[in-house]
């Protein structure tokens, strides 16, 4: 009782002073669908959470100076070693700090684990259709938080000073370098000279525990709350439509829940950082610009951009006195920036193709957007290849198969895999399509035959129940183009007219393209459908969209 | 509200698992009715008689969640499920109370047991690293664990299932909403007069724009400007290639066997990185005849690029710069047989050769030679720098 009355004498106390009952009331009643896939954001919260948390600890005893000093530490083999300051103070954190090794270990894997759960997040975004219109702000800020994160993550491997991360140092200087016109002033400044000179890791020790992450806190904090403001998507099922959110509340549901997750995700780390270990700089030495090991390998994020490197053709052009290198600059920037900037720029181009410029809350299954899904696995294969090839001489190595071979096929899968990705997805998507189509049209096979009077055999089917109904049956119809809607005069209507319109209106059909869905039956169809009918459609298709369809108050349904 | 079950049901018996039997249970309920009426009948749609499901179809799960009630099944009721609310089973949640209590005093333990070895496990070598990793880790890892389970067990088990409708608003205000913003905004854009007192307003936009550069300006004392930097190392006319690691002087003779390779670097440099990311070194030597001269050689002029010049090797030793032309990781992979340098960043292949042409990767530019002798006490010297810039390319690069 008396904690009861502490609770509400605080309550009180801050209402007073807030006006807080009213919203925070609504804040805790406000719903969070479920699905697992809406668990991938969370993950990357979660992540950079226990990222900020181990990198606290880290700052405690790192020394981000490049001062010369002899090594005196623990660490026996490199005892007498001429190393910097930043990486005999990391040998220091790893060696002398009771769980510093685990939370560099920790640290390290949490990066790895927000870089790939913003991957998979976007991907589920994109699949799934949940950038389009309200959220596309959401989308782009997603995309900024994932080359933040890149850059985030180069910057902080790179500041233990050992002797892989100077090569990637080295080759960041390098791709600086190639910049036309400015390169050379870039690298120097950055670099405060020639490489690797003295300035180098407090510069990126300051980027990497103040600016970035100050950023990124700030761009993920905008995001929940628009994702907070828009509320969350859902995933199509019964009594879920465009125009409510059906899920758990959040107190005390999602936040046990969310709580849990958490723990669950810090647990994960904390196994990874005790069990598998992660950038052992020791064994790799400090950083010597003559030095270099075979089977240097970025971390996994930044492969692609390694792989690109790697597998371009030795193009360069001299010209007026003037070096361009096509070979590093192209690829440095080409690829990175046609995976993000088409992914920034697609729900806009989606938009003005397919002319949809509805709000959109219930996702999309991939399949019922097939060239969508078929872009989508297209990129992911044009980035995969990529990424492989960044570690091609590993794969070499381990597969046994020449070099140069597997650069080889890189140069050809990077345009050829993404458009064979493209075909085969979009069939499958069909295919899937079609599939759906036929459940809705015949019905479930129950296995039953059935002999007719005159001695036919027919298998019986029935529909299929309410909620898979639901979910069969939500497709995104995109309204017609204008110039597909007739017309009284003969003039197209704008935004169809001239070439544009002519690409417009075939990009539309592209896009659109899907097996028709079948005929829905009148409404009223009622339940009791006759059995053993192989044609026996299904009246009450919630249609995914239509503003103002008559909303389903409340869903007493089983859903998980 | 453990009246999940529709009444009628034979499925309450099935399982005290809440709503779930929902689906489990209609399998039951078709199992009553087709025993009641066995006789199979094409003129009698309603009900589904005979098995199940025979080899071939759709599995029990698809079935299950697929297949609408049949006709003459009780339909199922729709729970309004919201707060407040009791969990389906009060016996489970009173069983599962103990479990989930179980994982957090569990958990507790693992947290108070990472205090004690964070007092009891010191660190300061391999070993002990590596058990204080262990200790410490494993415990923080079961505490987290176990939080986790338990409070998933507690909402998944002690509170009951809610699920709640909230409905969605267009995202974009009424026209009316509308209508008074735009009327306020303009109502203020007025009063300020920053639109109808241009001078005002241009006067304003002047004065911000130094603001806007100044960055740019502040940032320029962040480094040196390039100037002719890049194309020069420190390599001069007479100065010993000194061995990387041990810092000694090298004779051709002690550098005598065919096919090894060694770093080098100029005395007084060697532990300048700065120096030594341009001017680092590989010999490589060879066997007489092994080295291919181009054709266009120039005795003493520059080397170039496919050519190795002759009398800037001694004694079938060849000096190249070690620093890749792709984006400057030390070339340091050198395969004997087949007289290939491999830039282990990119592949980048040269063939030591023929002047470190490139043969293979992204390069364009073979390593560049740097001229070499020996001096009176018969060390190798270089007999000046590079004759052109080492390293990846750049604009200023000709």
């Amino acid at each position: 009782m008396s904690v009861e009355r502490a609770l509400e004498g605080t309550g009180v106390w801050l209402d007073d002073r807030l006006h807080g009952a009213r919203g925070v009331r609504v804040l805790l009643r406000k719903v969070f669908p479920d699905h697992w896939s809406f668990l991938l954001g969370e993950i990357i919260l979660y992540s950079f959470i226990i990222l900020l948390l181990t990198g606290t600890f880290l700052t405690l005893w790192f020394q981000p100076s490049m001062t010369d000093v002899i090594y005196h530490g623990s660490y026996i083999p490199l005892r007498g070693v001429r190393m910097s300051e930043a990486y005999a103070s990391t040998l220091n954190i790893s060696f002398d700090v009771r769980g510093g090794l685990l939370m560099r270990q920790i640290h390290h894997w949490a990066a790895d684990l927000f870089m790939a759960a913003i991957m998979a997040h976007m991907i589920r975004v994109f699949f799934t259709g949940a950038y389009r219109k309200p959220r596309e702000i959401n989308w782009l800020i997603g995309i900024v938080l994932f080359t933040l994160g890149m850059f985030e993550g180069l910057f902080g491997y790179s500041l233990p000073d050992d002797l892989l991360s100077g090569a990637g140092l080295r080759i960041t200087e390098g791709i600086l370098q190639s910049f036309p016109i400015v390169g050379t002033y870039l690298a120097f400044f950055l670099f405060g000279g020639p490489f690797p000179g003295h300035d180098i890791i407090p510069r990126l020790y300051i980027l990497h525990v103040l600016v970035i992450p100050g950023l990124i806190l700030a761009l993920v904090t905008v995001h929940l709350f628009l994702m907070f403001h828009q509320k969350h998507t859902q995933m199509p099922g019964k009594g879920r439509t465009n125009e409510n959110v059906v899920g758990a509340p959040m107190y005390p549901y999602f936040m046990a829940k969310t709580g849990a997750f958490f723990f669950f995700t810090f647990a994960v780390l904390a196994l990874a950082g005790t069990f598998a270990q992660i950038n052992a700089v020791w064994l790799y030495g400090p950083y010597n610009p003559v030095a270099m090991s075979a089977g240097s390998q970025p971390d996994f994020y930044m492969g692609a951009l390694e792989g690109s490197l790697r597998m371009f053709p030795p193009w360069q052009w001299v010209f007026f006195g003037h070096t361009f290198a096509f070979n590093v600059f192209v690829p440095a920037l080409l690829p990175l920036g046609i995976v993000f900037g088409g992914a920034a720029m697609w729900p806009f181009l989606e938009q003005w193709i397919t002319g949809d410029r509805r709000e959109h809350h219930l996702n999309d299954r991939p399949r019922n957007a097939p060239t969508r899904t078929a872009l989508g696995i297209a990129m992911i294969t044009f980035y995969g290849v990529l990424w492989a090839e960044g570690a091609n001489d590993i794969i070499a190595d381990h597969l046994d198969v020449p070099l140069y071979l597997t650069t080889w096929i890189a140069r050809v899968a990077w345009l050829v895999a993404p458009i064979l990705a493209y075909i085969i997805t979009k069939r499958i998507c069909l295919g899937l399509q079609r599939k759906d189509a036929h459940l809705l049209e015949h019905g479930v096979e129950t296995g039953i035959i059935r002999q007719l009077p005159g001695g036919e055999f027919i298998e019986e089917t029935r529909p299929v129940d309410e909620e898979a109904l639901a979910v069969l049956t939500s497709r995104n119809v995109p309204p017609p183009l204008p110039a597909l809607v007739p017309a009284e005069t003969d003039v197209p209507p704008p935004g169809m007219r001239g070439r544009l319109g002519k690409v417009r209106e075939r990009l539309y059909n592209v896009v659109t393209e899907s097996v028709p869905m079948p005929e829905p039956h009148a409404n009223g169809h009622g339940n009791g459908h006759g059995n053993g009918h192989a044609v026996e459609g299904n009246g009450h298709g919630q249609e995914s969209l239509p503003a103002g369809s008559s909303p389903e108050p409340r869903s007493g349904e089983d859903q998980h | 509200m453990s009246d999940t079950n529709s009444p009628g049901q034979p499925g309450a018996g099935e399982s005290g698992e809440g709503s779930w039997p929902q689906y489990l249970s209609r399998g039951e309920s078709h199992g009553a009715t087709a025993s009641g009426a066995s006789a199979s009948s094409a003129a009698e749609p309603e009900g589904i008689r005979g098995p199940r499901r025979v080899i071939g179809t759709p599995s029990p799960a698809t079935a299950r969640t697929l297949l609408a009630p049949g006709e003459g099944e009780p339909r199922r009721e729709v729970v309004v499920r919201e707060l407040p609310a009791e969990p389906e089973d009060p016996a489970h949640a009173k069983r599962m109370e103990k479990v989930v209590a179980a994982c957090f005093l569990i958990a507790g333990l693992a947290g108070f047991a990472f205090l004690v070895f964070y007092g009891t496990i010191g660190v300061g070598s391999i070993t002990a690293v590596t058990h204080s990793n262990l200790a410490l880790g494993g415990s923080m890892a079961l505490m987290f664990l176990l939080l986790g389970i338990g409070a998933t067990l507690w909402v998944r088990h002690l509170m009951p299932t809610v699920e709640l409708t909230e409905q969605r608003h267009p995202m974009h205000a009424t026209e009316e909403e509308r209508a008074a913003f735009k009327e306020t905004f303009e109502q203020g854009a007025e009063a300020s007069g920053f639109v109808k007192r241009p001078i005002v307003r241009r006067s304003l936009m002047l004065a911000t724009l130094p603001l806007a550069i100044a960055p740019i300006f502040l940032l320029r004392d962040t480094g040196p400007l390039p100037g002719t930097s890049l194309d020069y190392t420190v390599w001069r006319k007479g100065q010993r290639l000194l061995i990387y690691g041990t810092g000694r002087p090298i004779t051709p003779a002690e550098f005598s066997s065919p096919g090894s390779i060694i770093s080098v670097g100029p005395e007084g440099y060697l532990d300048d990185d700065d120096a030594m990311a341009k001017a680092a070194v590989t010999l490589i030597k060879f066997r007489p005849g092994e080295l291919v001269f181009g054709p266009n050689r120039k005795p003493g002029g520059p080397s170039t690029p496919n050519t190795v010049v002759p009398n800037w090797t001694v004694d079938n030793i060849v000096a190249y710069s070690k620093i890749c032309t792709h984006l400057g990781c030390p070339a340091a992979l050198y395969e004997q047989t087949t007289f290939r340098i491999l830039c282990p960043c990119h592949q980048s292949t040269f063939l030591a050769t023929e002047g470190a042409r490139v043969i293979f990767g992204p390069a364009t530019r073979a390593l560049p030679q740097l001229p070499i002798g020996v001096d009176a006490e018969g060390y190798l010297i270089a007999l000046g720098d590079f004759n052109e810039p080492v390293g990846p390319s750049f604009w200023e690069r000709s």
